[in-house]
């Protein structure tokens, strides 16, 4: 490892302790029925006004219902926003007033506003933007501070992977995290159906029994789950196009999605949108395999920055915390280049990973010191929240 | 993980692997001095394809990323292209009709 392991940075201290690395008035929708006053809210709204639609219905069932609250809470916690507002139609089973009284403990200003007892959409929307107005004000007041890398938790994720994937990419954003963690900070991977084939190496990394048990435990229910949709993880991976771009067996393509996590311990294992640990090194959420409900987790559970690898070219973002955008193809790299922040296809010009993953680091701090990332500048602002289906509760049982 | 590059056309991501992964198509005869060994390539790999650093005996394990990757099936000569026909996962194995 370098010397480069310290990171300095400002950033927005919050009352409950901890640091953002942006400054936002988050209005989130507690249903899929307040999504579209949500949404144009925070399009009228300025830049650090941003909303968090989703598909969540009225009345979700016992166990998707818990899961919804933790990610609207979480989302409200995140240390990037200053200030939230709830937004309901009004007769949601999850009660707007009583997530709002929970994030206002964490000392933020947090105002709701129901759309059926202010009258409708248009009176809403006009309430809303007085709220916001407000929301703005208190947020306003925040002011950055000195701040190192042990306060930050940043999350690693992958989309629209290739080749260069396994081999450029991931093991660079993999030294960053090592050195985030070095540096006493929290790196967080997710999308456990990747792990199959892969999990007793993850499982050798954890640093106890109980952290082992959880973590062997979500990869086999993740299976279940796949099983339940005649998907055989084991039997089909890798797949015919994986193996005509040079994965042979299923721990290499495993391994090769882990890699993003680096080499150091695994520290703890947190349910899906659940708190993550600050300063807590090497972590893993449990997580869908599909890219934006994952980050979407992670965010909710308090990461500030988000590291995403893609070979092909995805573009996504997240409305609450910056994306750093990482290709490892040279070819996506040109093509969209308006759409990604770090060039990993350095690899394939002769340098080493550990360079690139140097660069990395480097640039999460910039970030976080306020840097616009390629998602940030082109406002992409993808959310969405892993539901739990009714099946898959009937069949196996409520998620721990 | 400190993937070293050679020629900028050969990665290995770890000193513990026997395999490295090509960046570019590699043609027979192309050689690599990887630490203090000459790896010349016994047949053409694909951009993203492995070859072997060493002689790896059939059973063996065959390590990238500096754990296991699977099993060889059959003795491998160093330079030889590594895939499907002559590794095998340890931990699944794919459809016999190969299906997706």
């Amino acid at each position: 490892m370098t010397d480069s392991v310290t990171m300095e940075f400002t950033g927005y201290r919050r009352q409950d302790g901890r640091i953002g690395v942006r400054n936002h008035v988050a209005v989130i929708p507690v249903s899929v029925t307040a999504s579209a006053v949500a949404k144009q809210l925070a399009a009228e709204g300025a830049a650090w006004v941003r909303s968090t639609p989703h598909q969540m219905p009225l009345h979700p069932p016992e166990a998707a219902r818990d899961r919804i609250r933790t990610v609207l809470e979480g989302i409200g916690k995140n240390p990037n926003v200053a200030a939230a507002l709830f937004v309901a139609l009004g007769n949601e089973t999850i009660d707007a007033q009583r997530l709002a009284d929970d994030v206002a403990k964490t000392g933020r200003h947090v105002e709701t506003l129901s759309i059926r007892d202010i009258g409708g959409t248009r009176d809403a929307l006009e309430r809303g933007r007085q709220k916001i107005e407000r929301l703005g004000k208190s947020a306003n007041r925040a002011r950055r501070e000195a701040a190192d890398a042990s306060e930050l938790v940043v999350a690693m994720e992958c989309g629209g992977s290739d080749a260069t994937s396994g081999f450029a990419a991931n093991p660079a954003v993999g030294n960053a995290c090592d050195r985030i963690v070095e540096a006493g900070g929290t790196g967080v991977i997710s999308e456990t159906p990747e792990f199959i084939g892969a999990e007793h190496i993850l499982a050798e990394r954890c640093v106890d029994d109980d952290v082992r048990e959880r973590l062997l435990d979500y990869v086999e229910r993740r299976e279940q789950m796949a099983a339940l949709m005649d998907v055989d993880f084991r039997g089909a991976q890798p797949s015919p196009g994986n193996q005509r771009g040079g994965l042979t067996t299923l721990e290499e393509k495993s391994l090769g999605a882990i890699a993003k996590g680096g080499t150091t311990p695994l520290r703890d294992v947190v349910p899906y949108g659940h708190q993550l640990p600050v300063g807590g090194g090497f972590a893993v959420m449990d997580s869908p395999g599909y890219d934006v409900e994952s980050v979407s987790g992670k965010v909710a559970g308090g990461a500030q920055i988000v590291v995403f690898t893609t070979g092909r070219g995805s573009t996504t973002g997240n409305p609450i915390a910056p994306v750093i955008k990482v290709t490892g193809n040279s070819n996506t790299y040109e093509r969209m280049h308006e759409n990604m922040d770090i060039d990993a296809s350095r690899v394939l010009r002769g340098e080493s990973v550990e360079t690139v993953g140097e660069a990395l680091f480097e640039r999460i701090g910039a970030t976080a010191d306020g840097e616009l990332t390629a998602a940030e500048r082109h406002r992409m602002e993808e959310f969405a929240i892993n539901d739990i289906p009714s099946n898959e509760i009937k069949q196996l049982g409520e998620p721990t | 993980m400190k993937g070293e590059t050679y020629d900028g056309a050969a990665i290995v991501l770890t000193d513990d692997d026997t395999v490295a992964t090509a960046l570019d198509d590699l043609r027979t005869g192309r050689t690599f001095t990887i630490d203090d060994r000459i790896v010349e390539l016994v047949e053409d790999v694909e951009f993203g394809h492995k070859f072997a650093l060493e002689a790896i005996d059939s059973g063996e394990r065959v390590t990238k990323y500096g754990e296991v990757i699977g099993e060889a099936t059959q003795p491998i000569e160093p330079g030889e292209w590594v895939h499907t026909h002559n590794l095998r996962s340890l931990r699944a194995q794919p459809d016999a009709e190969g299906e997706s």
